[in-house]
């Protein structure tokens, strides 16, 4: 019986049910002020008659331009110029691309993409022409799936990846990544891909170094993790050995995570409207938060919604230049640009406005 | 447990490896540059032929399974390459194949024709040196399972002993003098079988199992100038070498879990084999042997991991020139050079 529950449980997590993720308010919504922001409309053109899907990562280099990493027919990987304009596929027809779930430019501009059909990590080089490193290993095809619907988790191991999310660089370029929908854990490879540290395991966990689907990860120039516990609610900081140090608690359910440059970092997060729950969850989910680096909440913006600027189901931020947000949704298949509105908004004490909203 | 049982072979090979090995001292590159919006995928085959031009074999497209009636169907997935021997890309050979499914091996005989092995279609396949197909050993099956289950469903048990010119899961292929043509089948079957240069099924030696003339898998296969035939029995840590009939003959285990092997043309015939990593363990393991036919040690190099001078789960060495070798890295991606000195 005992085995029939995990493996009912396993089933729901690997299908990626809502009901194993239940949408929850952020308890700093009430307390976080509104920040002014603008919308910038079709600011991302696709080539004519193409289409992107559905939006899992988005990331900018340091030259402004943007990249696109989406499901459609294949999963493919666009890049944009600074003005929104398409410029070129990357990888088309690479091994690495199944199923999109996150980009992300490292210090150098390398792109790296993550793919959680064929559990692997790429390195492209700036220009996405050349692959200079594969982590994790995508299943023979005569092996079948890797993770099957119909039981526990396989034992985590050190380089094999089981549905990555997504993937970050400290300064000194290790390699961070979130692992993911069928392991629960973090790791930590050198920069030659070695297996250097790890944090979690296959298991399901709520406690202290403990996951319930690591969604996204971030490092701050000091080399802090930041790992979104989609499952757990939580955001959960650790340091650049994958110790354990302190979880933020109070901005919903953790999708995704971005930690802006600059000398002064902020850290973003998404608390997106759910795939697929009940009626008025809109109305307490969508927002993106603002925060100091040690949870202290800055401000917050943005709405769920169908239409442009709302949100749909934010999966993937850009934060770059911390007064210009990217996002990518799954549900509406796009890509928008927010320009956030300095510090005014943040200076001035609008508890009271967002208590009003919060109601509505 | 499949991953689990892995890793325990991985220990296995750690703790018997010799202790002695003389370290070769080596450089590595990566010289073949691909046509733009093409990239290696899981890189299994690498060979070059008389005039120094390579060909890969790679797993490196989606094999697509479409639904029939009542069975799936699978095709496509792996693509040949040839190169020039400065490393430019010539042509894709074979494409759209019926044969080509999951990339396993390619080899180059003395004629310069291009043999291609495929896991998932157990097929082995004779190109001509204009890139024909000249001839065709095993059958691809007619559907796949999905979820997949390819090293059952071809009568008798794989790994059974059984004598047929049907492969499950082959690996390589290798030829004597005489043209004979030697294939491993490999990792569904674990034997050797033997065929004519025409194709004649002529016997198939060994089963499942750890006794003289049993394979755990055999990985590779090479034969040596005067037809004796060398089976790299991996997961028994063994190269098991027979004679032109299939004789058992002796063992070999200087060269690790042998997962790839070679022996150079010439009047001095060298034994390249490759202790590779499994793609889940970066940090045992991935050196290449090279050895004298009766195995004594010449020497080593390489260590697992994915920097230049490092080797990810090598599946084939191409050693025409025994000092200028080509190695596919399986678990990364590409295809390295090493030079030798």
């Amino acid at each position: 019986m005992k085995h029939y529950l995990t493996a009912a449980a396993a089933v729901s997590l690997l299908l990626g049910t809502t009901s194993a993720y239940p949408q929850s308010a952020a308890t700093a919504a009430l307390t976080t002020p509104d920040l002014s922001y603008e919308a910038v409309p079709n600011f991302f053109q696709a080539p004519p008659g193409d289409y992107m899907g559905e939006l899992q990562g988005v990331a900018s280099n340091s030259k402004g331009h943007y990249f696109a990493y989406f499901r459609g027919p294949q999963t493919r990987l666009w890049e944009f110029g600074p003005d929104g304009k398409f410029i070129k596929e990357i990888g088309k027809g690479f091994y690495g691309f199944q199923f999109a779930h996150s980009v992300r430019v490292d210090r150098h501009d390398n792109i790296w993409t993550v793919d959680e059909g064929t559990n692997v990590v790429t390195k492209f080089d700036p220009t996405g022409t050349k692959v200079l490193m594969v982590i994790g290993h995508r299943p023979n095809l005569a092996d079948g799936p890797y993770a099957t619907p119909h039981g526990p988790n396989p034992p985590d191991e050190k380089y094999t990846l089981c549905r990555p999310t997504d993937v970050a660089w400290d300064q000194n370029d290790n390699i961070f990544i979130s692992d993911g929908y069928c392991n629960n854990r973090v790791m930590k490879y050198s920069p030659e891909g070695k297996f250097l540290a790890e944090n979690g395991s296959e298991k399901v966990g709520k406690g202290e170094n403990e996951y319930n689907l690591p969604h996204g990860l971030q490092v701050d120039h000091q080399g802090n993790v930041y790992v979104a516990d989609r499952g757990n609610n939580r955001y959960v900081v650790l340091d650049n050995n994958l110790k354990w140090k302190t979880a933020y608690t109070s901005f919903g359910t953790a999708w995704s995570d971005c930690i802006s440059e600059g000398p002064h970092q902020y850290l973003f997060m998404s608390n997106s409207n759910p795939n697929g729950n009940g009626p008025g969850t809109w109305a307490r989910t969508g927002q993106i938060y603002k925060a100091e680096l040690d949870g202290t909440p800055l401000g917050k913006f943005g709405h769920a919604g169908k239409l442009a600027p709302g949100f749909q189901v934010v999966h993937m931020m850009d934060c770059r230049n911390p007064n210009q947000i990217i996002v990518g949704e799954i549900e509406s298949w796009r890509m928008q640009k927010f320009v956030l509105k300095e510090s005014d908004a943040a200076a001035k004490p609008a508890a009271k406005k967002a208590a009003k909203k919060g109601r509505k | 447990m499949r991953c689990f049982a892995t890793l325990l072979l991985a220990a296995a090979a750690t703790i018997a490896l010799p202790a002695m090995a003389q370290e070769i001292s080596y450089a590595t590159s990566q010289p073949l540059t691909l046509p733009h919006d093409t990239f290696f995928g899981y890189v299994t085959g690498v060979a070059t032929n008389s005039k120094g031009h390579v060909f890969v074999y790679t797993r490196n497209g989606e094999p697509t399974i479409t639904l029939g009636g009542s069975r799936a169907f699978a095709h496509g997935g792996s693509n040949l390459y040839e190169f020039a021997p400065d490393g430019k890309f010539i042509r894709q050979i074979g494409k759209q194949v019926y044969g080509f499914l999951a990339a396993q091996q390619v080899r180059v005989d003395k004629n310069d024709n291009i043999w291609v092995v495929d896991r998932y279609s157990s097929m082995v396949m004779k190109f001509d040196p204009q890139g024909r197909l000249a001839m065709l050993l095993g059958r691809k099956p007619e559907s796949v399972d999905v979820p997949s289950s390819p090293d059952t469903g071809r009568g008798n048990p794989p790994g059974s002993g059984q004598q047929s010119d049907l492969f499950q899961s082959p690996t390589d292929v290798a030829w004597d003098a005489a043209g004979n043509i030697f294939v491993a089948d490999g990792n569904g079957n674990a034997r050797v079988a033997k065929f004519t240069r025409d194709g004649v099924f002529v016997k198939s030696w060994g089963s499942r199992g750890a006794d003289n003339s049993q394979f755990k898998t055999v990985h590779g296969i090479a034969v040596d100038a005067a037809g004796n035939v060398y089976a790299a029995d991996r997961g028994n840590n063994r190269i098991q070498v027979f004679d032109n009939d299939g004789n058992y003959k002796s063992s070999i285990t200087s060269g690790g879990n042998p997962e790839a092997i070679c022996i150079s043309p010439g009047a001095h015939q060298y034994l390249f084999s490759s202790n590779s990593n499994p793609a889940n363990d970066l940090d045992h393991g991935g050196e290449i042997y090279k050895l004298e036919l009766n195995g004594t040690v010449v020497g080593k190099f390489g260590q697992a991991g994915k920097g230049p001078k490092d080797f990810g789960s090598v599946n084939a060495i191409d050693c025409r020139n025994p000092n200028s070798l080509y190695v596919a890295e399986a678990g990364n991606w590409r295809v390295t050079k090493v030079d030798l000195h």
